[in-house]
């Protein structure tokens, strides 16, 4: 059997590719609904275009940093408390 | 008006002892039935509380129920039934003993009428919890067990202590709204805050919860920071110091779990972050805040059993708990990966599952109040949850590389909890009036509006976005990360040992300059009291009759003197 056989639908490459174009096409279809629908703003700022979605994106990637920085002060090998 | 002072939970305390000595089918039709019968005389609770009893010139009243209480003991005991069907293939019966106790305990908490019976039922709780930890067997569990015992039993003297100086400042233990500015208040507040996992003692839980067995971690995770959640609600809503409290917790938990690669671990982790939403609904304090951690409380113990129990059938299937260990798991555990991911999108409020219905009520009432800081990161944090345990969770055991593990969906009891609360979640989700009816205060949110479900589907799947752009900073390493429990694991063993190895030292040499000083004395002694001391020579026949009428000279001027 060939490699393409022995892997799973889902992991193969092609899926894959296919996962992200639709993936995009989810998160552009997403904001763009914003100029439909009517928020409810409660404080301005999260009634402006695209606000939920470039709000998640970038603090997430400051939460991952973020960890990504104390990791490097306080991880410690997983046997560090087996003595 | 006055209810039966039996308290629905007994059934469960006072039916577990029966386990050990019933036969397996016996067992197995009581680990159902008990929390099943514990659920109907719940359900049927009038609003009321019992005949006080009187104990030690004190007034107990067993049982109280309103609509808050209801609400808990209600899914204390559902969470009890699930958790039993899932833990019937668990061998050790001194688990399931422990595990039905645990969950008795906590009904009798929500049940509570004073703070001496909550503090009884309290108590039980954890010397239960931890029994559930010791039956996980070996020796790690049990130092383990003693390390959550040794924090839940200073919790519990905080606790005794502001319950004992409330009561003689109040004169009443009644249960009810307790004034933080006492030093009582604030006892009462610490010992529950404890249990919550509050900071600076946040690490006893991811410390302890994932060392259980694949079922006990189940059991775990719903009832005692949720009773210490109820106890917030009902005697501490408004605290202002809790909205802060809790998006620490909210950030701690989410910081963490990012950093984490035991599964369970990252599960729990996200406990405290939970929880932390329901505290800053508690300090919130108004109605639909209340609202909103009640039904948190309810959704999150369905889905995070859910998803420990995802864990728990992959660690009963593989008997692997390591991220770096695992992978590629969907292809031969479809059941346990499709339930985990329901688990995984009602924990990351995704809409059409319960987290949706309960968690953006919360944000609502920050929203209403408008606390903007707290709101925002309200958001912020919603997004995080989708990332460490929506996203990182089900991807690194059930897809990432395949491991080339390919085992089985559990046993079909395992699968069936599973199905059972998966299908809660979805279906609070779709009908949430069910669980809106249960809450404390009449609810008037409407969850499903357009703009609402859209900007929760942006949030989320950008979210999504930043995990598999960043996927390479998030590759799993071989390590823990330290928390505050390093000071008692750590420090203050080494610092226990200093100082005995001082001690040791400082004894030691006493102990040579006693000695040196004593053979000393004994030298000086012995030139004088030696074999060839002046002492011991021997005397003449002369020398002796001398000293002899000396002697008896002296008695005659004594005596006639």
């Amino acid at each position: 059997m060939s490699e393409f056989e022995t892997q799973h639908w889902l992991v193969r490459s092609q899926t894959v590719r296919r996962l992200w174009v639709g993936f995009t096409l989810v998160l552009t279809l997403l904001v763009l609904a914003d100029m439909f629908i009517h928020p409810h703003a409660n404080f301005g700022i999260d009634g402006t275009f695209g606000f939920y979605a470039w709000f998640g994106l970038l603090a997430c990637m400051a939460m991952v940093l973020f960890a990504k920085m104390l990791g490097v002060a306080l991880k410690r090998p997983d046997t560090f408390y087996d003595d | 008006m006055t209810i039966s002072a039996f308290p629905p939970g007994a059934v469960l305390v006072l039916g577990a002892f029966l386990l050990p000595f019933v036969g397996a089918r016996i067992r197995a039709a009581l680990v159902l039935g008990l929390p099943l019968a514990t659920l109907w005389l719940v359900w049927d609770l009038p609003n009321g509380a019992s005949a006080a009893i009187r104990m030690l010139d004190f007034e107990l009243v067993v049982v109280r129920s309103d609509s808050l209480s209801r609400l808990f003991a209600i899914i204390f005991s559902l969470m009890a039934f699930a958790g039993g069907l899932f833990a019937l293939r668990q061998k050790s019966v001194l688990e399931l003993l422990a595990a039905m106790i645990y969950a008795g305990s906590a009904v009798g908490v929500a049940l509570a009428g004073d703070l001496i019976t909550l503090f009884i039922f309290w108590e039980i709780m954890a010397l239960a919890s931890s029994t559930v930890l010791i039956a996980a067997g070996g020796e790690r569990s049990m130092r383990v067990a003693m390390r959550y015992l040794t924090v839940h039993v200073v919790g519990g003297s905080l606790l005794m202590s502001g319950i004992l100086l409330h009561l003689t400042a109040d004169g009443s233990i009644g249960l009810s709204a307790v004034d933080t500015g006492t030093i009582g208040g604030k006892l009462i507040l610490a010992g529950v805050l404890l249990n919550a996992a509050a900071p600076p003692f946040s690490a006893w839980l991811p410390d302890a919860y994932p060392e259980a067995s694949f079922s006990g971690a189940v059991f775990l995770s719903a009832f005692t920071t949720k009773a210490a959640v109820y106890v917030l609600i009902r005697s501490f809503p408004g605290t202002e110091m809790l909205v802060w409290i809790g998006l620490f917790m909210i950030f701690y938990g989410i910081i963490y779990a990012l950093l984490e690669n035991d599964m369970r671990r990252i599960l729990a982790y996200s406990i405290v972050n939970q929880v932390g939403f329901m505290v800053v609904g508690v300090g919130i304090g108004t109605q639909m805040a209340l609202n909103g951690a009640a039904a948190h409380a309810f959704a999150h113990i369905i889905y995070k059993a859910l998803l420990l129990m995802s864990a728990g059938a992959v660690l009963y299937q593989t008997g692997k708990r390591k991220c770096t260990d695992l992978g590629g798991l969907f292809q031969s555990m479809p059941i346990t990966t499709v339930c985990g991911i329901v688990g995984a999108l009602s924990i990351s409020s995704f809409p059409w599952t319960s987290g949706f219905v309960s968690k953006s009520m919360i944000s609502q009432a920050a929203g209403d109040e408008h606390l903007m800081l707290v709101w925002l990161l309200l958001l912020a944090a919603s997004a995080g949850v989708f990332l460490h345990a929506g996203i990182k969770f089900p991807w690194f055991v059930f897809f990432q590389k395949d491991s080339g593990l390919r085992p089985p969906d559990p046993p079909w009891n395992m699968r069936l909890a599973m199905i059972f609360f998966a299908a809660l979640c979805i279906g609070l989700g779709i009908w949430p009036e069910f669980l809106y009816a249960l809450l404390p205060y009449p609810v008037t949110y409407v969850p499903y509006t357009t703009a609402h479900v859209v900007n929760m589907l942006q949030l989320l799947m950008f979210s999504g976005l930043a995990f598999f752009l960043m996927l390479p900073l998030m590759r799993r390493t071989l390590t823990v990360t330290l928390d505050v429990d390093w000071f008692y694991r750590r420090l203050a063993p080494r610092a226990l040992r200093a100082v005995a190895a001082a001690t040791h030292r400082t004894d030691g040499a006493l102990r040579d300059a006693l000695a040196a000083l004593t053979s000393l004395g004994a030298s000086v002694l012995a030139r004088s009291h030696g074999p060839s001391g002046t002492m011991a020579r021997s005397w003449s026949i002369g020398a002796m009759v001398l000293l002899v009428v000396a002697l008896l000279g002296l008695v005659l001027v004594y005596g006639y003197g």
